[in-house]
């Protein structure tokens, strides 16, 4: 077990953290950055080898723990994670771009030379992959962290237990436990506002919720989401359209199943009714 | 119904203050309903003119709105999502925090010191699910009863809750208008106070003042250092009248004198797959229900000080790990973990602590975002089971431990 090597390397020396970009916004990097009160603990406790965006110097590999962040998109990228993978023993991928390809992942439904076309004055340059993917899609992940972006306590508890040995404690439950728990009343009952949270996972702390906002479940499905009620629900009692439903959907996690899945029958519903 | 004995003072609306004063005084941290977050919600307060006012609600099942009512009137809505649950047993808490020294463990911190609280606004309702919470923590063991619970068996002893219970004062309102998913009446748990609930006071708002009875010592001590005047025969027959019309205007009713029986037969049901595709499993309703219990605790590292923090934390019946062991989770379905929980509500609680586990209070239909409502559940289920009276597996039963 990769959890019970990185304990044994803390007898000795401090065990190697790397952290990697691909495509993504940084901001699930910045999260661990953001951990202030908690980054000088973290840098005691390991040995920050790689990790561009916070220092220059780097160490050679192997590193005991790898955190990656966003999707694969681009031909190099697709080779890079190889690399990667070989380089860390424990492979953990931070936020929803690396877990479920990200909003990025949006060109898996549409045509991405058209794309460029928009976007680049000379597309000719832009080397890219025909779809965006999630990590896992490419290599063996050991651990997913989920969300736009990760929750900060998340990750301080993914280092802390990978450090311990246990088991990390990161639910897969509905959000609305933890909403629940934060003793919020819920938005779709006192508002009517389409809140994915019936469907998405924990771990956020209930942020949108907690701001009087419905979830739009960037932290992506949860164990046994039931598309099928919430779906009924949101377009019928609330009368949201399949457009509404299929966007609300792919926002950040759109590629992830079940969520793609559903999806695209919003899609076709769309098209129908159209 | 039974309707307590006992005498009726009469506390008018602009002596609310003082009572909280006296509360005050008593070194009470009173709490009250409140306007909050588009939800009358369970609060600390200061002054009465905290307290909500003027507001109704609108239940129905997996709707809740607030609508304006009578400005004279302070108690015109029913119950909202929070209840007394979340101060005698908090959503989190933080249990202990301890290191290891050489081959020992140091604790470093033991849980928080329980509140002494005086909750004012709690409805009949409420009072008969702190009563259900009362058994399962092990807080009360009603004389001569005989359920196998009583024997010493205890889901759970708590310190905290018993603490918390035993210093706490209640102070309930009976509902003059009940909401539109409410069934107390069905249980015989409202909409006015009876003499198993446990409470200290118990009033009942007209325009000018509350007619307001007490069932205990400390409750007594109260009104008297209130000296309040006694209530006149129009006021205790006005009184009357609102709880006799409150009890004809239930929004939903249950037929609740078989329940273990039909449940025990409805193990197969087919209705349980038609609730299945429904259920969100997203754990609402045990997390608004008052008598709902369920936590989970885990360990979290300081890796400053290495101290280990085990917290306690609500947990639901209707997550998929819940019911994890080595060899899987038991209930991997949402079919089974709707038919756990609304069994266990309804039939097998009976068999743990001797009384049912729901209460009426209708927080678990209005609070589902997909408006599961369990009076129309059991009505369904009961309406299968008429079809099938052959349909008849033996009754299961929860064996007291030893």
């Amino acid at each position: 077990m990769p959890v019970q090597t990185i304990t044994r390397k803390t007898e000795t020396a401090k065990p190697k953290l790397a952290v990697y970009k691909f495509s993504s916004c940084d901001g699930c990097q910045l999260s661990l950055l953001n951990l202030e009160d908690e980054l000088l603990d973290i840098v005691g406790a390991v040995e920050i080898a790689y990790f561009l965006e916070a220092r220059r110097a780097e160490q050679p590999p192997p590193y005991d723990i790898g955190m990656v962040e966003g999707s694969i998109s681009t031909p190099e990228e697709a080779e890079r994670i190889r690399q990667v993978r070989r380089d860390c023993k424990y492979l953990v991928t931070i936020g929803a771009c690396a877990t479920s390809g990200g909003i990025q992942a949006l060109r898996n439904w549409a045509d991405v030379d058209q794309y460029k076309q928009y976007v680049y004055a000379h597309p000719q340059y832009v080397a890219s992959l025909e779809t965006a993917t999630p990590i896992a899609t490419h290599v063996f992940v050991d651990f997913e962290l989920r969300g736009c972006p990760v929750n900060a306590r998340q990750l301080l508890e993914l280092i802390t237990s990978l450090l311990k040995g246990r088991k990390p404690n990161i639910p897969n439950y509905s959000l609305c436990i933890e909403c629940k728990r934060r003793g919020l009343p819920c938005v779709m009952v006192s508002k009517g506002e389409p809140c994915l949270g019936p469907i998405t996972q924990a771990g956020c702390g209930a942020l949108c919720p907690g701001c009087h906002r419905a979830c739009y479940g960037c932290f992506g499905p949860m164990e046994q989401p039931n598309m099928d009620s919430l779906g009924h629900q949101l377009t019928g009692t609330q009368k949201r359209t399949a457009r509404e439903m299929k966007h609300m959907l792919r926002m950040f996690n759109g590629y992830l199943e079940p969520f793609k899945q559903a999806s695209d029958h919003y899609e076709r519903q769309e098209k129908q009714n159209a | 119904m039974s309707v307590p004995d006992g005498k009726r003072w009469f506390l008018p609306k602009e002596s609310l203050d003082a009572l909280i004063a006296v509360l005050h005084q008593q070194q009470y941290v009173v709490i009250g309903p409140v306007f909050h977050d588009r939800a009358i919600r369970l609060e600390q307060v200061q002054r009465a003119d905290q307290l909500a006012r003027g507001v109704r609600d609108e239940h129905s099942g997996g709707q809740y709105r607030l609508i304006d009512g009578n400005q004279e009137l302070l108690f015109e809505y029913v119950v909202g999502p929070d209840s007394a649950k979340k101060f005698f047993f908090p959503p989190r808490q933080e249990l202990f925090s301890l290191h290891v020294k050489g081959e020992q463990f140091v604790i470093d911190k033991v849980g928080p010191a329980a509140p002494k609280l005086a909750i004012l606004g709690l409805r009949p309702c409420d009072l008969a699910a702190i009563a259900v919470q009362d058994r399962v923590f092990g807080y009360h063991q009603p004389a001569g009863d005989e359920a196998p619970w009583a024997s010493g068996f205890r889901c759970e002893s708590e310190l905290y809750y018993t603490q918390a219970r035993e210093q706490s004062l209640l102070i309930a309102v009976n509902c003059v208008r009940p909401g539109g998913t409410c069934f107390c009446a069905s249980w015989g748990n409202g909409p006015q106070v009876n003499k198993d609930m446990p409470y200290d006071l118990a009033m009942t708002e007209m325009r000018k003042g509350f007619v307001i009875r007490s069932k205990s010592r400390k409750g007594a001590a109260i009104i008297s250092s209130l000296s309040l005047r006694d209530a006149d025969d129009a006021e205790v027959e006005l009184e009357g009248l609102l709880l006799q019309r409150a009890a004809e205007h239930m929004g939903r009713q249950l037929q609740t004198d078989d329940l273990p029986q039909l449940l025990d037969r409805a193990i197969d049901s087919p209705h349980w797959d038609n609730v299945a595709k429904r259920c969100l499993s997203c754990g609402n309703c045990t997390m608004v229900c008052p008598t709902c219990f369920c936590s989970t605790v885990s360990d979290s590292d300081d890796l400053a000080t290495g101290s280990t923090t085990r917290t306690r934390e609500w947990e639901s019946c209707y997550t998929h790990q819940f019911s994890y062991t080595t060899s899987g989770p038991v209930r991997s379905s949402i079919r089974a973990r709707y038919r756990h929980w609304l069994r266990h509500k309804l039939d097998t609680w009976h068999d743990q602590f001797g009384v049912s586990g729901c209460v009426g209070c209708g927080r678990c239909i209005t609070w589902c975002p997909v408006g599961i409502d369990l009076t129309a559940e059991v009505e369904s289920i009961r309406r299968y089971d008429s079809r099938d009276e052959n349909h008849a597996p033996p009754r299961i039963t929860v064996e007291a431990r030893p």
